[in-house]
């Protein structure tokens, strides 16, 4: 009898404990869609990487008003369709206070619409595509636009090379590089460098030599080259192989190492425009790659430096934020937190900025952030000055 | 300019006409579109990479290690899919289906594997001088691209029309069960088949390795499509046709870059293949047909 009652004590104040530390502090679960297998897995990986070290730092230090973050990956596979189921789980089943990702804008024009009709936040870290965030109020994204990089570099591109007139060459099938070429084209127009001629290919295109033939006749001073990494490089190669000495101007789908792995020195030149360099001494960013270095024993990358400053852009948030475990109302109340976050992260500065109105509707927020202009040195990427 | 393109488009459609070449094969023999085809000209590159990277082989054994590994893989695709197929007289779609299955598997396993990134031969593996001649540069590999394609159709071409394995070959492409009245091995024939044709697809696939530095666990399903496309022009099972179609193909492609629109590279191809498909829906070499292998 009395045994049983003090067994009756201890399990309520057990209960108690654990009911008092929920409220004191619970965890909050935060979705990650990425393309971690597929084509675009090489971009997935990084971005998973990039948020896992930066959620294992934050809870490190205590977590969020001492709330521990739980990130729930998903692998969309870089198909729209998965990208709509994995939103889909991870907003209805797992209950998700808000998803990252998908990793490609093309996934994100199918699975965004979905998280805004939910009320809750999509945070795209790798979508850099026109109109991702026309779609809703509750669409976010830090990774900066084309139409903010792009004509800072073509700018810096023509200056450095005395450039008079470019060809141009792009993935015709793809949303990224097809937005990433409407922008070249109208940057181009407005800054008056007559395009020789421009040619297109398609995803898993191998042999570019046809197209760098009529560029090559067409006898440009520079190749605008809106493409993804391993494309370009091998682009790059093939334009060598047929005597081409142009340099190359790209936007952030040539930011990555991978490019100087396949093409080595032969990308020296070529000229890219992007929210962020290994070359940027700031202290945030050298903490970064240091901290991923030791982590995942390889260099990251733009799409890991990106995931890294979205997750702390979310903890800066749920700082000010007062979580009532309601979740409906938990959703809206961060994202009406994250317009006003200011951080410095591996990317440099970062700011919101409310997206353009769209026909009346709500819009998301895009980043506000200065872009780097960088060039190929021996091999890498260095600050262009 | 035009020079070069031509010469772009002859290595094109060498690469073409070699990958479709197994392709028509096993149609030709076996009857069946093979659908694991791009799958294991993906494989073939990989051995050869792996090969070379790891064993520190030279390329021309590595390449023909490839050859007898893709080969293996592709009899073991016939003894576990087709082949249980065929003793249940399963209707035509089924091993078509099957196939795409298998393809699947394999992109899945060389994912797993090798990772989704792209991997390329090491440099100073691939001989790396180029010729020039005037306005036309050729590398190469482009060369051996060109003459590896060629040797390895006029052999396949010659055993077909010359010998006693091609005589039991057409005879089964004919009719196996009045092959197999004849007391020819048929099923033995089929595993040969299936072997050579595999074999084929693997040397495709390290040749467009070592040419183009995109080895990816998924670089066969858009040559996969061309594949189709070339069997289809050529003739379905048309050893000569495939040949012809591969290399009309890439030089269809090439020039519509050089004159039409590089957006309509892909449509053009295909285009014709619909054309030639309304006026001669056996293909190119439509009598040919008849006689398939």
């Amino acid at each position: 009898m009395k045994f049983s009652s003090t067994l009756t004590t201890m399990t309520a104040l057990v209960l108690a404990a654990t009911l008092a530390q929920s409220a004191l502090a619970a965890d909050v679960k935060l979705g990650l869609a990425a393309a971690l297998t597929g084509p675009a897995a090489k971009y997935g990986v990084a971005i998973k990487n990039g948020f896992t070290l930066a959620t294992e730092e934050v809870n490190a230090k205590g977590g969020v008003n001492g709330n521990k973050l739980v990130l729930m990956v998903e692998d969309e596979q870089g198909k729209k369709e998965d990208a709509i189921n994995v939103f889909k789980k991870l907003i209805f089943q797992d209950k998700a206070l808000l998803v990252f990702g998908p990793t490609l804008s093309n996934s994100a024009f199918a699975a965004d619409p979905i998280a805004n009709a939910a009320k809750v936040v999509a945070f795209g870290t790798s979508n850099t595509a026109d109109g991702i965030t026309a779609m809703g109020p509750f669409t976010f994204r830090n990774s900066v636009m084309e139409a903010d990089v792009l004509p800072v570099t073509t700018r810096a591109a023509v200056k450095h090379f005395g450039i008079k007139k470019v060809a141009i060459i792009y993935g015709n099938d793809d949303a990224f590089t097809k937005s990433g070429y409407d922008v070249f084209k109208a940057t181009l127009a407005k800054q008056n460098i007559p395009v020789t001629t421009t040619e297109a290919y398609a995803k898993g295109d191998v042999d570019f030599k046809a197209q760098l033939t009529k560029i090559k006749a067409s006898n440009p001073d520079a190749i605008v080259c809106s493409c993804l990494t391993e494309e370009a490089a091998n682009i790059i190669l093939q334009t060598r192989t047929l005597g081409m000495k142009q340099p190359f101007i790209g936007g952030n789908g040539l930011n990555s190492p991978k490019l100087f792995e396949i093409a080595k020195n032969a990308g020296d030149d070529t000229i890219m425009g992007s929210p962020w360099s290994a070359e940027n001494l700031t202290p945030a960013n050298k903490a970064f790659i240091a901290a991923y270095k030791a982590k995942f024993g390889s260099d990251p990358d733009q799409f890991a430096a990106q995931a890294y400053d979205a997750l702390y852009i979310v903890a800066a948030a749920l700082k000010t934020v007062k979580l009532t475990g309601a979740l409906p109302a938990d959703r809206v109340a961060l994202r009406d937190a994250l317009p006003a976050v200011k951080i410095e992260g591996a990317t440099g500065d970062f700011t919101f900025r409310k997206a353009p109105e769209a026909g009346g509707k709500p819009v998301g927020y895009d980043a506000q952030q200065e872009a780097i202009v960088n060039i190929a040195k021996g091999g890498k990427f260095v600050l262009l000055k | 300019m035009l020079e070069q393109q031509l010469i772009n488009a002859l290595t094109l459609g060498s690469v073409y006409a070699l990958f479709a070449l197994g392709f028509t094969l096993v149609f030709g023999v076996l009857g069946v579109i093979n659908l694991s085809h791009g799958a294991i000209f993906m494989l073939g590159s990989y051995v050869a990479l792996m090969l070379v990277e790891q064993l520190a082989l030279p390329l021309w054994l590595a390449m023909l290690v490839a050859m007898l590994a893709s080969g293996a893989i592709g009899l073991a695709v016939d003894y576990l899919v087709l082949r249980p197929l065929r003793k249940r007289n399963a209707p035509h779609l089924a091993p078509m289906i099957a196939t795409i299955g298998v393809a699947i598997i394999l992109t899945n396993l060389a994912q797993g594997l090798f990772g989704a990134e792209n991997k390329r031969f090491p440099q100073g593996i691939i001989p790396e001088n180029s010729f020039t001649f005037g306005s036309i540069h050729i590398t190469a590999v482009q060369i051996g691209i060109v003459v590896i394609s060629f040797v390895l159709m006029l052999v396949l071409l010659a055993v077909m029309r010359r010998t006693q394995l091609g005589r039991a070959l057409r005879a089964i492409a004919e009719s196996p069960k009045a092959a197999y009245l004849l007391g020819i091995n048929v099923e033995g024939l089929f595993y040969l088949t299936s072997f050579a044709a595999a074999a084929l697809g693997g040397a495709a696939g390290v040749l467009v390795g070592l040419s183009f530095n995109a080895i990816t666990p998924f670089m066969g399903q858009p040559m996969l499509h061309k594949g189709i496309a070339v069997i289809i022009l050529g003739g379905m099972g048309d050893i000569r046709g495939a040949m012809i179609a591969g290399l009309f193909l890439g030089f269809a492609e090439v020039l519509t870059v050089a004159y039409i629109s590089s957006d309509f590279r892909d449509a053009v191809g295909f285009g014709l293949l619909f054309l030639i498909l309304l006026v001669k829906p056996s293909g190119m070499f439509g009598k040919v047909l008849e006689r398939k292998a």
